[in-house]
């Protein structure tokens, strides 16, 4: 795989690291010389000095026959720009873009982005998964089919505890194909009774994800 | 016609001025405060502190009821990001950027944001001069 990093900070030089070790052809692309100096004296010969933005710079690095274009610079609108103009004039097949707004990502979807990364949301994500609120917490979201794989876990409290998962009613556009009990998955049948400290992973809708809180934790 | 305008630098204020005068109502963004004096004291619209890519910054300037939005700023990037919001997330009728670089300026022609480039007006501008004048030594 050919893969062009944009941004050489600390995200682009990690993930160019680790692309490089995996075996992937990778050329980072970076403003600021005195970076790219440390970049090629870490990782090689695999870093072009100038502003990804610029078409003359992609098509300079070969940005026709790459696979995929990650851009990872700190500012939004720079990481937008480099992946529309990857995608639009040199066709790269798929471009995934670093976001630090969150609010951001919609906007990247609807503008032809294939993947958003925030770590804003990441560290959201994981300070939820510490909050004990009955909270459905979004593990992987597959934008394009409006699909995610979401974790809740019951506790006592819980009103469907001790009932078979028949019960539920599960609406069409919500299914759970597994649940984690004592640390070891159980794929559950139409009969399998929940209990405390189940964890429930679910696939859901985005409308089949507040159904699905009803359902597990709405008293009866 | 409302018109927003992100951006009061040189062009920008000077825009805002033009349309206010012209009696259109005008807010001008910028992230710099400072930036509103080049407005001067005569202007007659409405000013606000913020970053125009932020969607919640747009929305409490009145995107949407915006007619027009006119993006200024001295980033290419930040001009096509704004734009691309104000066209395509809040459906804004009119919406012009300011694209310094020429490629980026034909691709986003490309796809559909209707461009300025001061850096091609103004060697065109410059060359219409010094070719014009039929001047020079014979």
């Amino acid at each position: 795989m050919y893969a062009i990093v944009a941004g050489g900070g600390k995200v682009g030089y990690y993930l160019a690291k680790e692309l490089v070790e995996q075996g992937h052809e990778v050329l980072v692309i970076e403003r600021d010389g005195k970076q790219c100096a440390i970049i090629q004296e870490d990782l090689g010969d695999i870093v072009m000095q100038g502003d990804a933005a610029e078409a003359s710079v992609l098509a300079e690095a070969g940005t026709a026959r790459a696979d995929v274009i990650v851009s990872v610079t700190g500012d939004d609108e720079d990481n937008l720009v480099i992946s529309q103009v990857a995608k639009k004039r040199f066709q790269v097949p798929r471009a995934i873009a670093r976001i630090n707004n969150p609010k951001n990502e919609q906007i990247f979807r609807m503008l032809g982005i294939d993947a958003t990364v925030s770590s804003t949301e990441v560290i959201l994500g994981v300070l939820e998964q510490e909050l004990p609120a009955h909270a459905i917490v979004p593990l992987l979201r597959l934008r394009h089919a409006d699909v995610a794989v979401v974790e809740t876990v019951l506790d006592e409290q819980a009103p469907v505890v001790g009932r078979p998962l028949r019960d539920l009613n599960l609406p069409a556009e919500c299914t759970i194909p597994l649940i984690i009990r004592g640390g070891a998955p159980l794929f559950p049948s139409p009969d399998t009774r929940l209990s405390a400290g189940d964890e429930i992973i679910a696939l859901t809708t985005t409308r089949g994800e507040a159904r699905l809180r009803d359902l597990l934790w709405a008293p009866r | 016609m409302f018109a927003i305008i992100m951006g009061c630098g040189r062009v920008g204020a000077r825009l805002a001025n033009l349309l206010a005068d012209q009696g259109h109502e005008v807010t001008v963004l910028d992230v710099n405060s400072q930036a509103f004096w080049r407005l001067g004291p005569d202007f007659r619209g409405a000013t606000m502190l913020g970053n125009g890519i932020d969607v919640d910054v747009l929305r409490r300037a009145g995107i949407e009821r915006a007619d027009s939005f006119a993006a200024t700023t001295q980033g290419d990037n930040r001009n096509i990001m704004a734009s691309q919001i104000a066209k395509h997330i809040f459906n804004v009728p009119k919406v012009v950027t300011r694209i310094y670089d020429p490629i980026r300026q034909d691709t986003y022609a490309d796809l559909g944001l209707e461009t300025v480039s001061p850096t091609v007006l103004g060697a065109a501008a410059l060359l219409d001069v010094i070719t014009s004048q039929g001047a020079g030594k014979d």
